[in-house]
């Protein structure tokens, strides 16, 4: 069953050492509750980034929660790299599990079937094969010469986002984000902040029911105020460019990435 | 013929062109300019040979509400290449070489140990998937445009039997478009952008591409199109790219006074 928690509840039932899917910039990542799993300390994090990630896992590695990162990409945008990643990427500081974004889609949804791997066209002859020994390339059973690369089937123990609306059952309500659905369905379990928890079934309203994580995906619910800030969620609030532009900045050298996040983490 | 049009104009233009006849087009994240020109060869669409109005091209725009009608983000995108449902996209890479390998990881030992790059995002897969792959990249240095990249992100040509319906159609850079020969793994110079020379191409490609003796001025876009650009499509592309499309001119204030 569900559990209605505070944030605070929420960010400690993501273990040190948990592998947490986490979605892009346009997917509403949880970032209060990534704010909260800094404050409590966390650490050695595999994040899979589903499929890529941007200021989020980018203050994880340079606060030092994250011990591996698997992910097709992660950047700023416009605002240029992610400065703390590409340093630890090159100090060693994480280990790099390097992937393209349909490859971890794939390996998602093997875990969501319940089967040992997906296979997926592409990929043959990329440098990246060679360093996932956890993607094989195999035969085509129904064609004889036909290679195509199999992506072992990735578990997360926790997907962690945000999202608009609850119902007190434990529903999501994620909208357009449906591979939100397909992430949650992959994982172990999900945390999940909202905006608000609304009373009411969330399945029964047909206009909604079909944009649903149900509960039974859905570990803990936690209300959090513009909760994806300073990323945009759809339809409620815009991106916060001002931050984002500031953190770019402040990021590029160690001390500068230092002095934001002590402030960030003593914002209320 | 056209007044003077920028350079991010002329680019808008020249990749319209290469996606003539497409039916839908895909337009990943941080893309301005290949953005517009989706939108603009989706107006220019919309005009059958005939004069009469057919079905317009489809552009999806990743990021985007209004240009974009997945509702499993990504998913969705890759799901519509592999099954051939998907006949443009547009690819860069921080290192691109002469049989059109990209590099998005970085440079020195893998991963990147002297420049790392934000990461391969889906080029591994897409290149492989969609017919019309338009490389683009507006730096065209030495620096980018490398004899061999140092990591194959993703190759640009697949040996015989590796199921690849797509692959490199075009190179775009600020000073060039080049061809693609998929037989000969080589590119061919088709244009110099105005106030360029085929000299300062040579000069500042790393590798070695095939050119007619006398190469083309790359064509600026018609009045027509200049002012679609200007217009509808800075409008349209303003959802994603504010500060872009301020930047670029307003169909109002390139008019004649």
């Amino acid at each position: 069953m569900t559990r209605i928690c505070s944030l605070t509840e929420l960010a400690a039932a993501v273990p040190d050492g948990a592998k947490v899917a986490i979605p892009p910039f346009y997917a509403s990542p949880a970032m209060a509750a990534t704010r909260e799993l800094l404050r409590r300390g966390a650490r050695d994090l595999h994040l899979v980034c589903v499929p890529q990630s941007d200021i989020q896992a980018d203050l994880l590695i340079g606060a030092g929660a994250v011990r591996t990162v698997e992910t097709s990409a992660v950047t700023l945008g416009e605002l240029g790299p992610a400065p703390r990643f590409t340093a630890a990427v090159r100090s060693g500081a994480v280990r790099l599990v390097d992937a393209t974004c349909p490859a971890i889609h794939a390996g998602l949804a093997a875990a969501q079937k319940g089967v040992p791997f997906m296979p997926i066209r592409g990929i043959l002859g990329s440098d990246l094969l060679a360093h996932r020994p956890d993607w094989k390339v195999i035969e085509n059973p129904f064609a004889a010469g036909d290679a195509i690369v199999a992506v072992a089937a990735i578990r997360p123990d926790v997907a962690l986002f945000h999202a608009a609306l609850a119902d007190r059952e434990g529903n999501v309500f994620v909208g357009r984000s449906r591979e939100l659905l397909n992430m949650a369905q992959a994982s172990a379990t999900s945390c999940v902040t909202v905006e608000e928890i609304a009373d009411g079934d969330l399945l029964a309203d047909p206009a909604r029911s079909g944009a649903v994580v149900p509960a039974i995906y859905v570990g803990r619910v936690a209300v959090a105020h513009r909760g994806a800030a300073p990323h945009a969620l759809a339809g409620v609030y815009d991106a916060d460019g001002a931050f984002l532009a500031r953190y770019a900045a402040a990021a590029r050298s160690e001390a500068g990435f230092a002095a934001f996040l002590d402030e960030w983490l003593r914002a209320p | 013929m056209s007044g003077s049009c920028s350079p991010s104009e002329l680019l808008i233009a020249v990749i319209a062109r290469l996606l003539e006849g497409c039916r839908h087009v895909a337009v990943g994240s941080q893309s301005p300019i290949p953005g517009s020109a989706a939108l603009l060869a989706r107006e220019l669409s919309r005009a059958g040979p005939d004069g009469g109005e057919r079905e317009p091209m489809r552009v999806s725009v990743l990021g985007s509400r209004r240009n974009n009608f997945f509702t499993s983000g990504g998913v969705e995108l890759f799901d519509l290449a592999a099954q051939g449902r998907i006949d443009a996209f547009f690819l860069g890479g921080g290192q691109i070489d002469g049989e059109a390998n990209i590099n998005l990881t970085g440079t020195g030992d893998w991963p990147g140990t002297r420049v790392r790059w934000p990461g391969a995002f889906g080029s591994a897969f897409l290149y492989f998937l969609v017919p019309r792959v338009i490389l683009f990249r507006e730096e065209h240095t030495r620096r980018v445009l490398v004899p061999k990249v140092d990591i194959v992100t993703a190759p640009g040509t697949s040996a015989e039997g590796v199921h690849r319906p797509g692959g490199p159609y075009a190179l775009l850079t600020g000073l060039a478009l080049f061809s693609f020969d998929k037989s000969r793994r080589r590119f061919r110079l088709e244009s110099v952008h105005a106030g360029h020379t085929v000299e300062e191409v040579l000069d500042n490609t790393g590798f070695e591409f095939d050119r007619a003796q006398r190469v083309p001025e790359t064509p600026p876009p018609e009045a027509g199109r200049l002012a679609l650009i200007r217009g509808k499509v800075r409008d349209e592309i303003a959802e994603i790219y504010p500060r872009f499309a301020a930047a670029l001119v307003t169909a109002d204030r390139a008019s004649p006074s």
